[in-house]
């Protein structure tokens, strides 16, 4: 941790301390070394990985689509979402199942990720994403910054992160 | 009332809180419109078959669906549909009341009004603008017909007056534009402070359940109010009947609402009682009792003459005589005169069985189920769903079919997970039967439910045929020809999709019977044959499908004319040698049925071939056979839903794919003199005298691994639109119905792909649409070009 | 809370005053026909009858003039549901033993008041 990421995080614990009231509860999950969150409520199950059927002319993060007790959900690799290096899929590799909420329409989608690691309610959050934070995640994603004990937890926002136009998008870019 | 209530539909409809209570009215116009469109179904129907005035049950029908179709309209701020719709209710009822005749012109008016309602409503609905002279005119064949004489043919002449309809339509109009009254009236600006009101009920008033209390409550709300209650009328006790009023009451309201108001209170007892309303003068808080006095003394005037108030049974002597004191009557206050009535009703309730399973039977009935048996047509229709809306409605034996299904599943489900937990503690061959029994009839479940949820999408065909009869009516009329149409097997079942995407199709076969295979009727006399031709339409479950028929007894094809115009147009060549049966199949030829087929009738640009890309897109089939003479048959046939398809099973790569077993012409092994390259990545394979181009699916669909080798391939030869393609597969592994699920509903479409579904062991697969495939392979040969010119272009460069 | 029963054979309007008069808090048990309407009001005790005129199976007027047959309704009032052309319709109605009327079209507020008047 750089001198200035500590500075952050007493910052929030700080924040955290001066803070009342119930704060959101996030699941964390373990991507490369990084802890990340997302809201509880956007979460359906946690599944081990199974085999996926791929999708035609898809972006490579987009895994396929799984049969899930009889709905066809697509399946996205955060690694590869985030380009980061490819690890194979073992035993601890987990799919989140979450609900993401469109404009139009709210969408089950599962992500896969190194591990699951704890749920946490954090009475409040840093915002914006600190510059110096570098991350590999694109700033857009991130709700915001949270720390327990000592640890920083990137919170994603999923509807951004697994917005359906901002993946055709770059869909269409590839093809 | 809010100004919006009756603002028009595409506005809001908003009831405000008066009452405590906001209420959006715009919730209701969905329901108000599938039932208008509902009613203008059997209102057509049953005008259709309305014979003369003795069909009074038909007459009533339709005046019933014109009324509820006023009223809703009113209510629901379709001001436009309301006034047009009372014009044509007014007919109706001068027709229900025998003053005025059942004639062909009088119902081909209705028949034009029911047009120019269901218009108005979709006009309304869709907030777009309509043919507003049609209608116009119409509206003023209405009135003229209205303000004439009732009929002419009728020795009785018209008892409505002209002037009393219009009268009508003005109040209804300015019921409808006007405020409330006690939004304008302001209290009157004289010293009016009150009103003194003198209340002489009928004994029977409580009798139609009007309760005088009520009123006085009503009266306090408006101000203050004071009430004095004569009791001279009184009889003794032994002969007081409970549920008679024999009270009488003088009532001073000090209050500032307006004298109509007040009036208004006693609006439904008007008939039943001596009222008296004076407005009270500027007294200064007077004394109530003062005020009261005075008038009392009136009334006893008043019953001097007993006959003036209009009470038969007055007995003062017995009231003078031995009249019971205050303290006697048991009965003083109105709200007491209740009492022996409501001590009855009590105990009625509680005789009465609750029966609740009662109350939840009748429920259960679906309201727009009519239960004459005898309108059996007009049942049908009745449930016919009003425009595209996205609702439908279920019989409630199929819901409860699934109820049943869903409570046999869980019962099973149960079953399994204690064999389940009777194997993890000891293993045994009595614990595995039964699992394989529990299995069983876990498989039979899910599949009964299966097929129970998907009849729930399914509605009678008779939801598309019910529109012929007027089609078939108005059309011979047009053709100068005499058609009688039969409709069979309307209750056969298909899904709403593929009855909504079905219905054009058929309008155009109808048409073209009518206008093209019915002969006009000296034509056919001179044939022998009688001058009523018959267009028959009949439905039928085959199979998984469902097959639909339109016959004609008329001319048949004229396989020599066909063949004429099919060289004429270029669909074939001279010399080609053609099967009768490929001849009659021409008329579906793109570029066959053009110009001088057109007519007013059928033509307007679409043709059979239109009609056959239709259904093969829901698909379906369509082929005609046909008799010189004698005439033709068209049928088409449909799958039951569009939910489920029958589906070819093909191995790419390691993945599987699904391809819809209709859109299948062949598939064969690859024969390498067949190919063809055409340009350097394109490839063709030669099909007898096609030549058909040869896509590589694991190129298409992305699927890892090189190009496969043709010659350890198989080609499946499919057709789409007249367009055919080999697809390439590593093997074709089983065919079998498949449940086709959107991948919209998480991910999004996907060029080349119809959808998916899910295999036996759980898995994914994928269903290819073929039309599709066919865009993607000329988009990747396109691209292939294009790099490979980029790339000459670089080694000409360099 | 009082127990009102709606008859209309229009589903539109049925709902309309339905909702209304639930979310005024009132129970309600509605019927599509006269008949229903006979049916149900022997089956469960009503304080108020609100019934359209015109209806199939058994108009309005016909289930007025049944229901103050029943002793229990002898003095349930019972509000007809009429069109501003139905003057007639709102004396036979009268004369069959209904209370009063509330003119069609109405608007939730106007048949809240109304029912209102009758129940208190």
């Amino acid at each position: 941790m750089t001198m200035g990421q500590q500075a952050h995080a007493e910052h929030l614990e700080n924040d955290l301390l001066l803070a009342s009231g119930d704060g959101d509860q996030f699941l964390t999950f373990i991507l490369a070394g990084e802890e990340y969150g997302i809201d509880i409520l956007r979460v359906e199950e946690i599944r081990g990985w199974s085999k996926t059927t791929p999708i035609p002319n898809a972006p490579s993060y987009l895994k396929g689509v799984i049969n899930l007790r009889g709905t066809i959900v697509p399946i996205v690799d955060l690694r590869e979402r985030f380009h980061l290096e490819h690890l194979d899929y073992g035993p601890t590799t987990v799919v989140i199942v979450v609900r993401v909420q469109t404009e139009r329409q709210g969408r089950v989608m599962g992500i896969v990720v190194d591990a699951v690691s704890d749920v946490y309610k954090f009475k409040s959050i840093e915002c914006q994403a600190p510059p110096e934070m570098g991350s590999n995640v694109d700033a857009r994603f991130v709700q915001g910054l949270a720390t327990v004990d000592d640890k920083m937890v990137i919170l994603l926002d999923i509807d951004r992160l697994l917005n359906m136009e901002a993946l055709t998008e770059i869909l269409s870019s590839n093809a | 009332m809010t100004e919006g209530a009756y603002a028009h539909s595409n506005s809001q409809r908003h009831c405000g809180g008066v009452n405590g209570v906001n209420i959006d009215i715009n919730q209701f116009v969905q329901s108000f419109l599938e039932e208008s469109f509902e009613g203008l179904e059997i209102m057509e129907s049953q005008l259709l078959g309305l014979k003369d005035d003795a069909d009074t049950e038909t007459i009533n029908t339709i005046f019933r669906a014109i009324h509820s179709i006023k009223g809703g309209a009113g209510t629901f701020g379709f001001r436009e549909v309301a006034e047009f719709a009372h014009g044509v209710e007014t007919l109706l009822d001068q027709m229900r009341a025998h003053k005025r005749s059942v004639n062909p012109e009088l119902v081909k008016l209705l028949l034009e009004a029911n047009d120019c309602i269901r218009d108005l409503l979709i006009a309304s609905r869709d907030g777009v603008s309509l043919n507003a002279q049609h209608i116009d005119r119409v509206r003023e064949s209405i009135d003229e017909l209205l303000q004439g004489p009732a009929s002419a043919d009728k020795a009785a002449p018209a008892p409505v007056a002209p002037a009393a309809v219009a009268t009508a339509v003005a109040v209804s109009n300015a019921a409808e534009a006007a405020p409330e009254p006690e939004a304008e009236a302001s209290p009157a600006p004289g010293a009016v402070t009150g009103f003194r009101i003198h209340f002489v009920p009928e004994h029977g008033i409580l009798r139609t359940g009007n309760d005088p209390l009520r009123i006085f409550n009503a009266l306090a709300d408006l101000g203050e109010l004071s009430a004095h209650c004569e009791l001279d009328q009184l009889v003794p006790l032994d002969a007081l009947e409970p549920e008679e009023c024999l009270l009488s009451w003088q009532l001073v309201l000090k209050t500032e609402a307006p004298e109509a108001k007040v009036r208004e209170l006693f609006e439904w007892v008007e008939d039943e009682c001596e009222l008296v309303i004076e407005a009270l003068a500027a007294v200064p808080s007077a004394d109530t009792v003062d005020a009261l006095a005075e008038p009392a003394a009136s009334a006893e005037e008043r019953l001097d003459a007993p006959e003036d108030t209009g009470v038969a049974d007055v007995h003062p002597d017995t009231v003078s005589d031995d009249g019971p004191t205050q303290d006697e009557i048991p009965a003083p206050k109105p709200a007491d005169t209740r009492a022996t009535p409501v001590a009855e009703t009590a105990e009625t309730a509680a005789d009465t069985p609750t029966a609740p399973e009662h109350v939840a039977s009748s429920a259960k009935r679906p309201p727009a189920d009519t239960p004459k048996p005898d309108l059996g047509q007009a049942r049908s229709t009745e449930r016919r769903g009003g425009g595209e809306s996205g609702s439908i409605r279920v019989n409630t034996d199929k819901i409860d079919a699934l109820i049943n299904l869903v409570g046999e599943l869980v019962i099973t489900q149960s079953m399994l997970s204690q064999i389940g937990e009777k194997m993890q503690n000891q293993e045994n061959d009595a614990c595995l039967e039964k699992l394989f029994e529990g299995l069983t009839q876990l498989e039979r479940n899910t599949r009964e439910l299966q097929e129970n949820v998907m009849s729930i999408r399914m509605l009678p065909i008779s939801f598309a045929f019910n529109r012929f009869p007027r089609m078939v009516h108005d059309l011979s009329a047009q053709l100068g020809k005499q058609v009688e149409l039969r409709l069979s097997g309307e209750q056969t079942e298909l899904d709403k999709t593929v009855m909504e995407k079905i219905g054009d199709p058929l309008v155009h076969l109808v048409r073209n019977a009518v206008d093209h295979g019915i002969e006009p009727p000296e034509a056919r006399s001179q044939a022998g044959k009688s001058p009523v031709g018959v267009v028959h339409l009949n439905a039928y479950h085959k199979g998984g499908n469902i097959m639909i028929e339109i016959s004609d007894d008329g001319w048949g094809l004229n396989r020599d004319k066909i063949l004429k115009k099919a060289v004429e147009k270029g669909v074939v060549a001279a010399d080609q040698h053609l099967s009768d049966e490929q001849i009659f199949d021409l008329v579906f030829a793109p570029g066959f049925s053009t110009a001088d087929q057109v007519s007013d009738v059928s033509g307007r640009g679409v043709g059979m071939d239109v009609v056959r890309r239709n259904i093969k897109s829901l698909g379906g089939s369509v082929e005609v056979r046909t008799a010189p003479g004698k005439g033709s048959t068209f049928s088409i046939r449909l799958p039951l839903t569009l939910a489920i398809l029958d589906g070819q099973l093909l191995q790419v790569g390691g993945e599987t794919y699904i391809v819809p077993l209709v859109s299948i012409v062949e598939s064969l092994q690859v024969r390498a003199n067949l190919v063809k390259s055409v340009a350097e990545h394109n490839l063709m394979y030669r099909l007898r005298d096609e030549y058909i181009p040869i896509l590589f699916l694991n190129e298409l669909l992305g699927v890892p691994g090189t190009r496969a080798k043709l010659h350890e391939a198989l080609l499946v030869v499919v057709e789409t639109e007249g367009q055919k393609a080999a697809l390439v597969v590593d093997d074709l592994l089983g065919q079998q119905q498949v449940v086709i699920k959107a991948l919209e509903t998480n991910y999004r479409r996907v060029e080349g792909l119809s959808g998916a579904t899910i295999l036996g062991d759980g898995s994914v697969a994928l269903i290819l649409d073929v039309a599709g495939l066919i865009v993607l392979g000329r988009q990747h040969s396109e691209r292939h070009h294009q790099q490979k010119d980029a790339a000459t272009a670089h080694t000409e460069a360099a | 809370m009082a127990k009102i029963l709606a008859v209309d054979d229009s589903t539109s309007l049925r709902q309309m005053v339905v909702f209304t008069l639930k979310q005024a808090g009132y129970q309600v048990v509605e019927a599509v026909d006269g008949q229903d309407a006979l049916q149900k009001a022997k089956a469960t005790q009503v304080d108020l009858v609100l019934s359209d005129v015109n209806m199939p199976v058994m108009d309005g007027i016909t289930l007025v003039k049944e229901l103050r047959k029943l002793p229990a309704y002898k003095f349930t009032p019972i509000l007809m549901l009429t069109t501003e052309s139905g003057d007639d319709k709102k004396q036979q109605g009268k004369a069959a033993g209904a209370t009063g009327w509330l003119v069609k079209p109405f608007n939730p507020d106007q048949l809240l008041a109304t029912v209102k008047r009758v129940l208190g």
